[in-house]
């Protein structure tokens, strides 16, 4: 049936992905269920934990007579505030993958889709890609909220109301910044591109954090008398963003006040949102989607010169050194792992810049503390270096994918091709590792011993880490993917992160335990013996030797194995 | 019919398609040949929408694509060099997806589509996910989607790459059917003989440029010699191939 002048509408552009959801989640494979047990299991775990430490904090808030509500009120702008800031920069980088790379947009191009259909559709993938991981998130923590303040059956149903406009906004917003971008730059290198969303987002967070202030808050002693402190409470941080409307909705709900105003802002700005970058698309899309492909042409400039790397690479014998070049500029030319690079140097400059406004010089803030901390730092950078390994190192068999053919009819050892691998992925860890550690020691003003000991255990695990990530990834590649970021996504990249959190958590012990000890027994003048440190210290770095070289042989006899089979 | 004129494509200082004018008109099956990187793959872009011209225009059946995108696509099946199909979709689920980018859906696409993937040998794999597909199968449910809405203007970039030989010659008679009933079909195409056999008429880029066009004839007449297509084309592209090989092999 054909209905005269009957266009395609953006239902109908999603539906092969409501389809292929379907298909996904009824094609059962061996270790399925094994995989939704472990995974549901960890999720429930995680919902709970969040929950109950949620819900803790907001009855002991209201116990705490007048100022309770407001601390409450402005720990949900404050959490909001920053995942409105994490939402606006992912829904930037999926826009430029779902408006202008997806490889589905070849047919939706020469089909007669009007650009009102591609851009909800488009805007609602968007939407949800970038949004599912912090729905997730807040999921415990406003049922937490509502249990706290009894929001009854009710509450639910307005927070989806309050939550669908403040998921949106940054969806609206995000792509039209794309939209603009890939317009406005001639050149039409995605690099580039990515490099003005990273400035522009680093300097976003910057000025966010620094309008909130959060430090404050944590110093009531800052102010001149509790009245001040209260008002400084009680002010938004800035009424124009929509997590303060948010905050102000679901609050207002609970404690029984009109919210219709915020709801009203949330709502509108949503709708004037979507408007502006349905106009925008509807002008510009065309010109951009053409603009993006030609992106991929004429990337390098020929020389005759050998390049830099090429020369310092020279040493290395000449099959390990094309590997590690090969490593390098797949790497490099790769516009889904520079966009994750761009998340990436985003969320280390708000680490470093979170410890950079502890407060550590107020009353009570002792030099013992400040030299403790780096103990508790050394594992949240364990973490986030191990996160960085899952997203990069752990994919790296997986994207050998359709050339493996090359590598198992080459006359090289795996060896080779691991040796390039694991160091391709430690040297920038390892680089990452002492710059994340010593600056944030450097900023707390910590003593030479605790620089060194902190130092060398941050070390320590970029190694066993790097070689876990490899070792996972070769045991549970996944060949057919062409997305690196969703690799890690998968079951092995869990079990990897679930050893490394263990290993983080053992090298941290280790060392962090008797050199805080140490240092306290210094401290208050109590007998202290170096010597006790010895053990713990050489059974942290047996233990990290142990685990690089174990996942590193495991990982070479699996890919003999895949290079027979 | 496709109407092409002063059509330009430039990347930066790189000059992709220069000044190109060509009209291929209903009832006719154009040949489109040329070396790699000859700016083939980038015109049939352009007239399909999905890159714009830096300067020049495209008409499909009368309707500017850059003015008057929507009608001009409505007439168009374009069935791209390396296409993408969504791996975890069935075939048929493909096929009415394809027919709904249309506007057209219901019991005659069903109809249409089984018919299609009877006639390439799918029939059996309409229920199959694309992902067990093999390259030939893929290539096969790309032409069937093209042909879904029945178009009267097909542009088709190596159709016959991956093609066994029955399907490469059912695809053949669709071709020819199609023109004969006063549709146009426009084919890139790597395989001389195939263009030789099968065109009204042949073009031959060579660095964006059209360096000839016309019937069999007329470019045997161009040339001057009684030549097969294959030497009218090294001709023209440049035949000094032989002498580098021999070149590359001493060295």
């Amino acid at each position: 049936m054909r209905e005269p002048g009957a266009l395609v509408g953006a239902w109908q552009l999603l539906a092969p992905k409501w389809q292929m959801a379907r298909h996904r989640v009824r094609k059962h494979q061996p270790g399925d269920l094994r995989r939704s047990v472990v995974v549901g299991a960890l999720g429930v775990a995680f919902w709970a934990a969040v929950f109950v430490i949620s819900l803790k904090l907001l009855r002991y808030f209201r116990s705490a007579e007048d100022i309770g509500d407001l601390l409450a009120g402005k720990l949900l702008s404050m959490i909001l505030l920053s995942f409105m800031s994490i939402l606006l920069l992912s829904n930037t980088i999926a826009a430029l993958s779902n408006f202008f790379l997806a490889r589905d947009l070849d047919q939706l191009a020469a089909a007669p889709v009007k650009p009102w259909a591609l851009y909800r559709a488009r805007l609602a993938e968007t939407a949800m890609h970038s949004s599912w991981m912090v729905a997730l998130l807040l999921l415990p923590l406003i049922a937490a909220f509502g249990t706290a303040y009894r929001g009854g059956f009710v509450f639910p149903l307005f927070a989806l109301l309050v939550f669908v406009p403040f998921l949106c906004i940054p969806a609206a917003a995000g792509s039209a910044v794309t939209l603009l971008l890939v317009n406005v730059f001639p050149a039409r290198r995605t690099r580039d591109l990515l490099s003005v969303i990273t400035a522009l987002a680093v300097c976003g967070l910057v000025v966010l954090f620094r309008a909130a202030r959060p430090e404050q808050l944590a110093r009531p002693e800052g102010f001149q008398n509790f009245m001040q402190f209260i008002a400084a409470l009680d002010a938004p941080s800035s009424p124009w963003l929509p997590s303060e409307w948010v905050s102000d909705a679901l609050m207002n709900f609970l404690q029984g006040s009109a919210s219709w105003e915020p709801l009203a802002r949330l709502w509108g700005t949503t709708a004037l949102l979507v408007a502006i970058g349905g106009s925008l698309h509807a002008r510009g899309w065309a010109r951009g989607f053409s603009q993006a492909q030609e992106g991929a042409s004429r990337r390098t400039v020929p020389g005759s010169k050998q390049p830099l790397l090429e020369r310092l690479l020279s040493p290395l014998n000449p099959t390990r050194r094309q590997l590690v070049l090969k490593e390098l500029r797949v790497f490099a030319r790769d516009s889904t792992q520079w966009s994750q690079l761009v998340m990436l140097a985003v969320l280390l400059v708000v680490y470093v810049a979170n410890v950079r406004y502890l407060p550590l010089s107020g009353e009570g803030m002792t030099a013992l503390l400040r030299n403790v901390i780096p103990f508790l730092n050394l594992a949240l950078a364990g973490f986030v270096l191990a996160s960085i390994a899952a997203r990069f190192v752990f994919p790296s068999v997986s994207l050998e994918g359709r050339a493996l053919w090359l590598l198992r009819s080459s006359p090289f050892s795996m060896r080779d091709l691991l040796w390039a691998k694991f160091w391709v992925g430690a040297v920038p860890l390892l680089v990452l590792a002492l710059i994340l550690v010593g600056a944030t020691n450097m900023m707390l003003g910590v003593r030479t011993f605790v620089h060194i000991v902190s130092l060398a255990a941050i070390v320590a695990m970029v190694f066993p880490l790097t070689a876990m990530a490899l070792s996972y990834g070769t045991f549970y590649p996944q060949f057919d993917s062409e997305n690196a970021a969703q690799i890690p996504t998968s079951f092995g990249g869990l079990l990897f992160m679930m050893s490394g959190i263990v290993l983080i958590g053992a090298v941290a012990y280790l060392t962090g335990r008797p050199a805080a000890r140490f240092l306290v027994a210094e401290h208050f003048g109590w007998a202290r013996d170096p010597v006790t440190m010895v053990l713990p210290f050489v059974v942290a770095l047996v233990l990290c030797i142990a685990a690089t070289v174990a996942p590193l042989m495991m990982a070479r006899r699996r890919l003999d194995g895949l290079e027979r089979g | 019919m496709i109407e092409i004129a002063s059509l330009c494509k430039r990347y930066g200082s790189f000059t992709a398609v220069r000044s190109l004018d060509l009209v291929v008109s209903a009832g006719e099956l154009f040949g489109f040949l040329g070396p790699n990187g000859a700016g083939k793959t980038t015109t049939m872009r352009m007239i399909a929408g999905i890159l714009q011209p830096t300067s020049g225009s495209v008409k499909i059946a009368g309707h500017d694509v850059r003015t008057n995108p929507l009608e001009a696509k409505r007439a168009l099946g374009f069935i791209p060099d390396r296409p993408f199909i969504y791996e975890k979709l069935t075939g048929m689920e493909f096929l009415r997806f394809a027919a709904g980018l249309y506007g057209e859906h219901g019991a005659e696409v069903d109809r249409r589509g089984m018919e299609l993937l009877a006639l390439f040998d799918l029939d059996n794999w309409r229920d199959e996910l694309v992902e067990s597909y093999s390259h030939g199968m893929r290539q096969k449910l790309i032409i069937a989607s093209a042909f879904i809405h029945r178009p009267p203007v097909i542009v088709v970039d190596e159709p016959m790459v991956g093609l066994d030989p029955k399907s490469a010659k059912i695809l053949k008679e669709l071709f020819r059917e199609y023109t004969k009933r006063g549709h146009t079909v426009m084919m890139s195409t790597h395989t001389l003989e195939i263009a030789e056999g099968m065109c009204d008429r042949i073009g031959i880029m060579q660095r964006g440029e059209l360096v000839a066009c016309g019937t069999m004839e007329q470019l045997r007449g161009a040339t001057g010699n009684d030549d097969a297509l294959e030497d009218i084309f090294l001709r023209l592209t440049g035949d000094n191939v032989a002498r580098e090989l021999v070149e590359v092999l001493n060295a």
